[in-house]
């Protein structure tokens, strides 16, 4: 029986070490499943991958960019599925997409189609706690791990409930806007932070705006961990290789260790 | 649950308490609905659901934008016969005349409503998507009226086929940021308008334009819009010998027009006919889905991805149609036409020439079914049709010329 997602990354986290996810768009090059080897290679502790929407609410320019691309070149999610089922990844895969792609046929039909090709966990941004029970059951169905958000304009009841009710970890959002790099790292993160691991002991990590391994290092002392998205995509969009790609993440793997010391 | 009334062509049967009310806290119109926003939205949702059930309760605010209904919009609007047209089709057609109101068209009932309650709630800024631009223009205008100020998303292409209205919401002192990501229509400057309100929630409104988004939205846009449809009725009341028309039609994109005047309609026999745009025709074609942030028919591909709605009326050019519309639907109390853009080029000709009335593109395709129907006899002669005409056709007139 393999590991759930959160067991993976409770048991990361038990050796001391920050937790590190990067970001890759599913399809935005023929390339990209070495994109995600890279990455494991490079100290991801799990990868995430974003099923390209035409309609992206909740991502910036770069994941826009990244996702019409992935479209344009004709990636669906069967397409995904189908390598992601070859890829034997050393650590955890973890889909990020939108409602509309889930509800396509069942939420309990595409949850099933995940797991059978490997994923551990499931992002959907645009499907808040007032509309995440069915898909919560059906993720749980089938053991796979729902990731549940939390804002800084969350109320603590509504922090309390995600903490209870999101699988994985709980991905913590930096700051109040769309995906994408940021110049400082706002004071709202470190107070979400510490409230996030003050209801849960399920591991808490940030994402939304995390540029540079600096940054990665000082949200990860306000929690567990780090998701890299925005800028790892902006190198993968101007030309980068996926072995700079993996050295970017080495980069921030040494960063979040030394903080960690 | 009150009387319980017969109506549309299926004959079936809505408890008419309970048809076009109050949604309740989920949102939902059947399954259709909802709030499918990122977790940093919610709270912001809230706060605009509890603040508009508390306004839509109190009778002050209801007094003030009856009054600014009444001597800034120029409420109520006519309801014209359509005498010439009327006999040319052997039918009994009204027209409601929402093309009369101040910027010249339904969306300043809307608009008007949500900026008295944004600025009821302290907001400093409305933010709104626009298509065609009158949405964008009446979103201006209400925050020139009530001292706030405007910051209008519009998708590049729309900015060129629609420079008017551009220059008016300037005018009126309003931002307007081009869109320049999908495919540069309302659809993508929805999204756009939505990215910049998850950054902006605490100071700025999102004005939505139909009846669309998140709840409160499409319930909250329908009941701003509902008087259209009760003005109406108590025309046809005065107006028509059994009181009551036999169809009630009107177009759609998101439909917000066609909500506020079904709204007035609903519990009675008339037929309720939405009029799509054949290549945004959501209804017709739609698949369920999700798009910002409500579950409805959405124009979408096989592989989920939502598809570009086309139509020679660019207030039509919406994937998507509003939650309620859906379930109207598949309850069958309302039904959904769909005409091309011929059918509409030649219906806004033939209401000039015959009424002296320029529509816009929009509701022109209103009056396309109906004079297609009418020739086709699927509205037997004699009839009697109410049509919302939600419009006017000025701001068309750049893409009339090109289409002659």
């Amino acid at each position: 029986m393999t590991q759930s997602l959160e067991e993976f990354l409770t048991a990361r986290r038990g050796t001391g070490r920050p937790l590190l996810v990067p970001y890759v768009t599913a399809g935005v090059t023929p390339g990209w499943t070495d994109v995600v080897h890279a990455y494991a290679d490079a100290g991801a502790d799990a990868v995430e991958l974003g099923f390209p929407f035409s309609d992206p609410m909740l991502d910036g320019v770069t994941i826009q960019e990244a996702s019409d691309r992935a479209i344009a070149a004709g990636t669906t999610v069967k397409g995904i599925l189908e390598k992601v089922a070859a890829l034997e990844a050393d650590v955890p895969l973890i889909a990020m997409t939108y409602s509309n792609l889930v509800v396509q046929q069942s939420t309990a039909e595409f949850c099933a189609r995940l797991t059978a090709s490997g994923l551990r966990g499931l992002i959907v941004p645009d499907s808040p706690l007032e509309e995440v029970g069915e898909l919560a059951d059906a993720a749980a169905a089938e053991g796979l791990d729902l990731v549940l958000l939390a804002a800084p304009s969350s109320s603590r009841a509504r922090l309390r409930e995600i903490t209870e009710r999101s699988r994985g970890f709980v991905y913590a959002l930096t700051r109040m806007g769309t995906t994408g790099e940021c110049g400082e790292i706002p004071e709202q993160a470190a107070r979400l932070g510490r409230e996030l691991k003050g209801l849960t002991d399920r591991p808490v990590l940030f994402g939304f705006g995390v540029s540079n391994p600096a940054q990665a290092a000082e949200l990860a002392g306000h929690a567990d961990g780090v998701v890299v998205a925005s800028a790892l995509m902006r190198k993968l969009l101007d030309g980068a290789p996926p072995r700079e790609l993996g050295e970017y993440v080495a980069s921030i793997r040494r960063a979040l260790d030394q903080g960690a010391r | 649950m009150g009387e319980v009334s017969r109506s549309g062509r299926q004959g079936v049967t809505v408890p008419a308490a309970r048809a076009m009310s109050d949604p309740g806290v989920t949102g939902r119109f059947g399954t259709y609905g909802g709030r499918y926003v990122p977790e940093s939205l919610v709270p912001a949702c809230h706060e605009i659901e509890a603040a508009f059930r508390e306004a839509w309760s109190d009778p002050e605010f209801r007094s003030r934008l009856d009054t600014l209904l009444t001597v800034y919009a120029g409420r109520p609007t006519p309801l014209t016969p359509a005498w010439r047209l009327s006999h040319e089709l052997g039918v009994t057609l009204f027209l409601k005349r929402e093309d009369l109101t101040h910027t010249g068209s339904h969306k300043i009932n809307n608009v008007i409503g949500q900026a008295l309650l944004a600025h009821r709630m302290g907001k400093e800024r409305l933010l709104a998507e626009t298509g065609a631009g009158q949405h964008g223009v009446a979103t201006a205008t209400a925050a020139a009226l009530l001292g706030l100020k405007a910051t209008v998303f519009m998708g590049e292409r729309d900015i060129e086929r629609q420079e008017l209205n551009v220059l008016r919401m300037n005018v009126l002192g309003a931002e307007v940021v081009p869109v320049t990501t999908g495919s540069r229509t309302l659809k993508d400057a929805c999204n756009e308008a939505m990215r910049h309100w998850v950054s902006s929630a605490d100071t700025s409104y999102y004005c939505i334009g139909s009846v669309m988004g998140p709840h409160p939205y499409p319930w909250m846009v329908r009941e701003f819009q509902r008087v259209i449809g009760e003005e109406a009725r108590a025309q046809c009341a005065a107006e028509l010998p059994v009181g009551v028309p036999d169809y009630v039609v009107a177009c759609v994109g998101g439909g917000s027009n066609a909500a506020g005047t079904f709204a007035g309609f609903v519990d009675t026999t008339a037929r309720l006919i939405g009029v799509e745009a054949e290549g945004g025709a959501a209804a017709t074609f739609g698949k369920a889905g999700v798009l910002h942030g409500f579950r409805s028919l959405v124009l979408q591909d096989e592989n989920g991805q939502v598809r570009e709605a086309h139509s020679v009326a660019a207030g039509l050019d919406y994937p998507g149609i509003g939650p309620e519309h859906a379930h109207l639907r598949d309850r069958g109390r309302a039904r959904y036409e769909t005409v091309n853009d011929e059918e509409v080029i030649q219906a806004l000709l033939c209401l000039a020439r015959t009424e002296g009335i320029l529509a816009a593109l929009e509701s022109s395709h209103a009056v396309a079914w109906v004079i297609r129907a009418a020739k086709s006899g699927e509205i037997a002669p004699g009839s009697t049709v109410m049509l919302t005409l939600s419009g006017r056709g000025d701001k068309d007139i750049a893409s009339i010329k090109e289409l002659l």
